[in-house]
């Protein structure tokens, strides 16, 4: 980091721990997009041409589209020829242990704070890292399969379960279904993939570290779970990437599928790269994460939270098909900066009796902006459904925005649904009272707005919960005062 | 340990405290007693350091350095501790958090060391026992869903844990039972100690007769209007404060009156009470609200 | 889009004098230049930006495919000399609620069914376009102007470019009106031409109070388009306590604007009930442009088989201090389509905002479909907002509770569906508002609750409130 950016980043009293890039050597597709990067890609990879068609379906039907201007985020417009849509680490053997993972990889994933040698001996967390869109390692394997779990990257899976991948692959985030999911069908380059067969409880947490690091490159990864007739899985996944001048953009697509009784349980905690305190440079994060209930009586929950990225744009939903499933939504939002914000969720309930929960708490600072926007659709069908929504907005700051678009439409009168949200700033009453037992008001806000999220973060795993809570206080340094 | 000398404070344009002088030796106990509205309440706050009351004039001595200089933080690192009248909510916050992160906050402040999760937890133990406290009820957000009397036994847990040199009761007596009266004369009973002193603001003689003061002082109208020993506060019980002889009280009583009319006829306004009387003639009256202001 | 055409029909006056003191007769005078400007303006407006689609956000659930299937042009037909299918004085409400009653047809004023009586103070001004367009002091032109070129969608131009005529109602500084002003808008189609454009100006002056009432009714005969706008300025202190009774037909379309604009502490309350139209949309679009101004809005609608309410609300917090509420409440039936579209915007500086905005709906048919969407845009951070949306059928435990006392199930869910009701009809006060209030929803089939038995808390079977007088049919 040069000293004028250290001088910046200290005005702007917020560091970003992660801005470092690793001098790997990459593997790159030639900038833009066009038919013959994708069979670039396509071929790098050794795909089925079913797949390859699939691809160029996607690519064609993008061509049509036009990108959406309906969120609540401003950004100049993207030079989609400007991007390289393929970068790997160059060396890739087929790993067999950790120990034949590329040392400057290690390195890098140790500055993270992800040892993966580490975390798979003390805490049993299966672990896939993506860096630059393609996996480079995956933990536990042997492990997993001796309980029937696959967990590997995309591309493995689409060599070693080609049918899985085809049978699920778009079943629940059509290529069609949007500008980004279209962009992302077309050139993701990998990504994660998890199967748990039938009554299977996977034995330990499934986590992915993704990371973008080479410059000028995009990353869509493509992430597919699915757990069949009564099978629980739970899966993390944390995001990071370096601080570059240019804005880097992250189209992922998550597909969950959940069967008859079966739980998929969904965290995220994104840091990617927010933007220094001019709101130069970082993310755009726009991302499609859809759950597919399919099943009677299946658990689809998302959990996230959003302190990263220059521009967030995400609706992790659930289409509540199974009768008797459930959908949650739980979500921390922070725009602090020059950050925006425009996520929430879609439930749509479509079988009987089915039942959703959304808790949605959203911080804005400095300049921040901050849009809920979710959609609770009960169709004629979904006879007896519930919904509970509760959002609240907390602005710190007379600069910054918290907005609230909810969107709820019902057409079956045994339906109930319940929307409460709240806007205010931290209570000067409470920090008062902190402040007058000793504790700094820095640190009294702080604790105040942890404690304003907790709903939330005590759905997350632990470890999770822990570095959401301490990611949240780096979001707020310096937005008190 | 404190003195206070010709305070003067408001709130918005109007002055509250018209020159409030008083002073608390080492070791002593005082009480402040008044009627309401007095500016009991406001004294405890600016004694705080709560926004946005507003010192206009005056001095706060505090064992020798300016305390109206200090952030609220820094007054409560330093030993001042006010018990609230209304307890805040916090949510989300457990209890036990909140305590330690202030505890600590303080000794960090102080140069002394922290005190580890299991000291904590011992010294918790400890003086939850003294107030009667669940521990189950430390585990839940601070104040969250707190009865009135849990609210106020938590206001003396904190007191004793963060033991301070100057504990600042403002109505802390206030709607409490015989039991929890107890509670909280035992709490300042045990800290009480030669360099500890402590203000209790109350309204009632109640909170004294557990807990006796070496001196009591009446406010009224923003002034100390008398100060004596004990007798004062039964001298006060017995014949109320209406006997005081405090010519400041009347303009203030006067203005809080006409302030609360305003506020009630801007209820009827906004609910657009229409009057009823008029029913017979069949006309709405809109004359209601225009003479509901002009009242 | 094609290009829009003027209407064909022509503008015609009516003849005679005005009964009620001080209205004056609408002239068919050569219009200033500026509005022949202003009208020229608002069409092309109209032309560039066209109709709004569903794809416009605050136009997501109201689709205007069966209106502009209808020709454009403008009815003119204003009343009793227009011979058979004009409006008679027996078509109108009754009785009257106070003195002051307007009567406006097809967006025209008509003075042989108004009256003014002497209960207004000196003063205050009731008069039509034609009289308010030679006040001198051009504030009429800065009324109608204010939202030139700057529409929010096409309705709202078209009413701009087609108003035949406009009722400015001027209060001057410290007039206190105590009658409520009532003023009818009747929409009734002549031969093709379906649309009407009514135009309501309300000047208030500071300090200034009065109470108004719209009422909107179509009459028999063909389908009718009512676009109406009123506009709303009060000034420093001013008080406007304001209904608005949508009755129209249910085979007529009704659109009508709200727009208030409000100085420094003045207070404006406003109520709807809407039980009428195919389509009904009722917006408000309330700024608070002075500190500490206040808005209340409440509305209830009543949505029934082919019916479509849409009630699109936006308060504008511009200014520190104030405070605003909302609360609507739908009642929707058989294949019923309701739909709120809550949208409070607090902009940066307007510290100290305190608002509250809550939707409430009852789904009471198989058929039956409710779209909410309660938005908050902040930014500002002194500001206490929360917002509430609720969408459910009566609570089958209430319902139980009744029986379980002896109360049949159709009474029943009456009772409840008339308790829900109740909270917005209680806001229409308890004179002769109300009871209009009433007999209009009892016409829409809610079975209305005595106040007796709503004070004491008792619910029985027996209280019904039979309302007079159809539903305009």
């Amino acid at each position: 980091m040069s000293a004028a950016r250290a001088e910046l980043a200290d005005l702007a009293g917020r560091e970003y721990a992660y801005g470092f890039s690793t001098d790997l050597e990459t593997d790159f597709a030639p900038k833009g997009l066009s038919e013959d990067v994708i069979r670039l890609i396509s071929a790098k990879k050794g795909e089925p041409d079913w797949l390859l068609e699939w691809r160029l379906g996607a690519y064609r039907h993008w061509r049509t589209l036009d990108e959406p201007t309906w969120p609540n985020v401003r950004y100049p417009p993207i030079a989609y020829d400007d991007i390289i849509y393929y970068a790997a680490p160059k060396k890739k053997p087929a790993l067999s242990s950790l120990d034949e993972v590329d040392p400057e990889l290690r390195a890098m994933f140790d500055k993270l704070g992800i040892s993966l040698a580490e975390q798979e001996r003390l805490s049993g967390v299966a672990i896939d890292a993506v860096v630059d869109s393609v996996s480079v390692a995956t933990t536990f394997q042997a492990k997993l399969a001796e309980a029937g779990v696959i967990f590997c990257s995309f591309s493995q899976a689409v060599q070693d379960h080609p049918d899985l991948v085809r049978a699920y692959l778009g079943s629940v985030v059509p290529p069609r279904d949007n500008f980004f999911a279209a962009l992302n069908s077309a050139v993701f380059s990998d990504g994660t993939f998890c199967y748990v067969p039938k009554g299977v409880a996977c034995p330990m947490e499934l986590s992915t570290y993704f990371r973008i690091n080479a410059a000028g490159t995009g990353q869509f990864e493509r992430t597919l779970i699915v757990a069949e007739e009564g099978a629980s899985v739970s899966y993390l996944e944390g995001c990071t990437a370096p601080m570059r001048d240019e804005h880097q953009l992250h189209a992922a697509v998550v597909e969950l599928v959940a069967l008859d009784d079966a739980t998929i349980k969904y965290s995220t905690v994104q840091n990617w790269y927010p933007g220094d305190a001019e709101g130069k440079g970082g993310v755009y994060n726009f991302v499609t994460k859809r759950g597919r209930a399919a099943g009677a009586r299946s658990k689809i929950s998302w959990t996230q939270v959003e302190t990263g990225s220059a521009i967030t744009w995400k609706y992790p939903g659930v289409v509540l098909q199974g009768d008797g499933s459930v959908g949650e939504f739980y979500s921390v939002a922070v725009s602090a900066g020059h950050q925006q914000a425009d996520t929430g969720t879609k439930m749509i309930h479509i079988g009987k009796d089915t039942k959703s929960t959304i808790v949605s708490k959203a911080i804005s600072t400095g300049h921040g902006q901050n849009t809920y926007r979710g959609l609770v659709k009960m169709l004629r069908s979904a006879t007896g459904a519930r919904n509970h929504t509760r959002c609240d907005s907390l602005l710190i700051g007379g600069d910054c925005g918290a907005h609230t678009f909810p969107y709820v439409e019902v057409k079956h009168p045994t339906c109930q649904v319940e929307h409460e949200a709240t806007t205010s700033k931290v209570s000067d009453d409470q920090l008062f009272y902190a402040r007058q037992r000793g504790i700094p008001e820095e640190e009294a806000t702080s604790m105040i707005v942890n404690g304003f999220c907790r709903e939330v973060f005590r759905e997350l795993p632990m470890e999770f919960a822990v570095e959401a809570q301490r990611l949240l206080s780096v979001s707020l340094e310096g937005a008190v005062g | 340990m404190l003195l206070i000398d010709d305070l003067h404070a408001s709130i918005g344009d109007s002055e509250i405290l018209h020159g409030v002088s008083l002073e608390v030796p080492d070791g002593e106990i005082h009480a402040v007693m008044g009627p309401n509205g007095s500016g009991k309440s406001t004294l405890a706050h600016v004694l705080a350091g709560r926004d946005p009351y507003e010192v206009t004039g005056g001095r706060v001595i505090y064992d020798g350095v300016d305390l109206l200089a200090m952030a609220p933080e820094e007054r409560a690192a330093a030993g001042v501790f006010l018990a609230f009248q209304q307890p805040v909510e916090i949510p989300g916050v457990p209890t036990m958090y909140f305590l330690r992160t202030a505890l600590n906050a303080q000794r960090r402040a102080r140069g002394e060391e922290e005190l580890g999760p299991v000291e904590f937890l011992a010294l918790v133990d400890t003086k939850r026992r003294l107030v009667d406290m669940e521990r189950a009820l430390l585990d839940r957000a601070v104040n969250d869903g707190f009865s009135g009397g849990e609210r106020k036994r938590n206001e003396i847990l904190q007191m004793l844990i963060l033991e301070p040199r100057l504990a600042v009761l403002d109505e802390t007596d206030s709607g409490l039972d015989i039991d929890a009266l107890r509670v909280v004369a035992d709490g300042v009973t045990t800290l009480r100690g030669p360099d500890r002193s402590a203000l209790l603001i109350t309204h009632h003689q109640r909170l004294l007769e557990h807990l006796v003061p070496d001196r009591v002082h009446v406010l009224a109208g923003g002034r100390i209007v008398r100060s004596g020993g004990p007798d004062l506060a039964v001298e006060l019980e017995a014949h109320g404060y209406a006997t005081l002889d405090s010519p400041a009280v009347e303009p203030r009583t006067a203005s809080a009156g006409t302030a609360s009319i305003g506020t009630i006829s801007t209820g009827t306004i906004s609910t657009g009470t229409i009057s009823t009387g008029t029913i017979s003639t069949g006309t709405i009256s809109t004359g209601t609200i225009s003479t509901g202001t002009a009242r | 889009m094609t290009a829009m055409t003027r209407p064909a029909t022509a503008r015609r006056p009516p003849s005679g004098t005005g009964v009620g003191m001080g209205v004056q007769v609408p002239e068919r005078a050569r219009e200033p230049e500026w509005l022949n400007a202003a009208r020229r303006q608002a069409v092309a407006w109209v032309d560039a930006n066209g109709f709004p689609s569903t794809k416009h956000e605050d136009w997501r659930y109201t689709k205007l495919d069966s209106v502009l299937a209808l020709p454009l042009a403008a009815s003119s037909g204003r009343g009793a000399e227009d011979g058979p299918g004009s409006v008679s004085s027996s078509d109108l409400p009754t009785p009257q609620l106070g003195v002051p009653r307007i009567v406006v047809v097809n967006g025209g004023m008509v003075p042989e069914l108004s009256t003014l009586g002497t209960s207004l103070p000196g003063g205050v001004r009731v008069e039509s376009m034609a009289g308010a367009v030679r006040r001198p002091e051009g504030r009429f032109q800065q009324l109608w102007t204010r939202r030139l070129g700057g529409y929010p969608h096409a309705l709202r131009a078209l009413n701009d470019a087609e108003a035949l005529d406009a009722v400015v109602i001027d209060l001057p500084a410290r007039t206190v009106v105590e009658d409520p002003i009532e003023v009818v808008f009747v929409s009734m189609p002549t031969g093709d031409a379906r649309w009407s454009h009514p135009r309501l100006i309300v000047v208030a002056g500071a300090r200034a109070s009065a109470t108004l009432v719209e009422t909107y009714l179509s009459v028999a005969g063909a389908p009718s388009v009512t676009n109406a706008l009123t506009q709303v300025e009060l000034g420093t202190e001013a008080e406007l306590v304001h209904y608005v009774l949508q009755g129209e037909r249910t085979d007529s379309f009704h659109f009508s604007s709200l727009e208030g604009h409000l100085a420094e502490g003045s207070r404006l309350s406003s109520r709807l009930l809407a039980t009428g139209g195919r389509i009904g949309r009722h917006e408000v679009d309330v700024v608070l442009a002075g500190e500490g101004s206040q808005v209340d809005l409440d509305g209830l609608f009543l949505t029934g088989a082919g019916q479509h309410h849409d009630n699109p609300v936006l308060v504008e917090h511009a200014a520190p201090g104030c405070t605003s509420r909302q609360l609507y409440k739908g009642v929707v039936t058989s294949d019923g389509h309701g739909v709120f579209n809550g949208h409070l915007v607090v902009r940066p500086g307007a510290d100290g905002t305190d608002a509250v905005q809550v939707n409430k709906n009852l789904l009471l048919s198989e058929r039956a479909e409710v779209d909410t969407r309660p938005r908050l845009e902040i930014n500002a951070d002194d500001v206490a907002c929360s917002h509430g949306a609720a969408v459910g059928r009566l609570d089958p435990e209430a319902l139980f509770y009744l029986r379980s006392r002896g109360v049949p199930e159709r009474e029943a869910r009456a009772v409840l569906v008339s308790g829900f009701a109740h909270e917005i009809l209680e806001r229409f006060g308890s004179g002769p508002i109300r009871r209009h209030a009433e007999e209009l929803a009892a016409a829409a089939g809610l079975i209305v609750l005595d106040e007796d038995h709503c004070s004491s808390g008792a619910v029985t079977a027996g209280t019904v409130h039979p309302g007079r007088g159809g539903r305009a049919q």
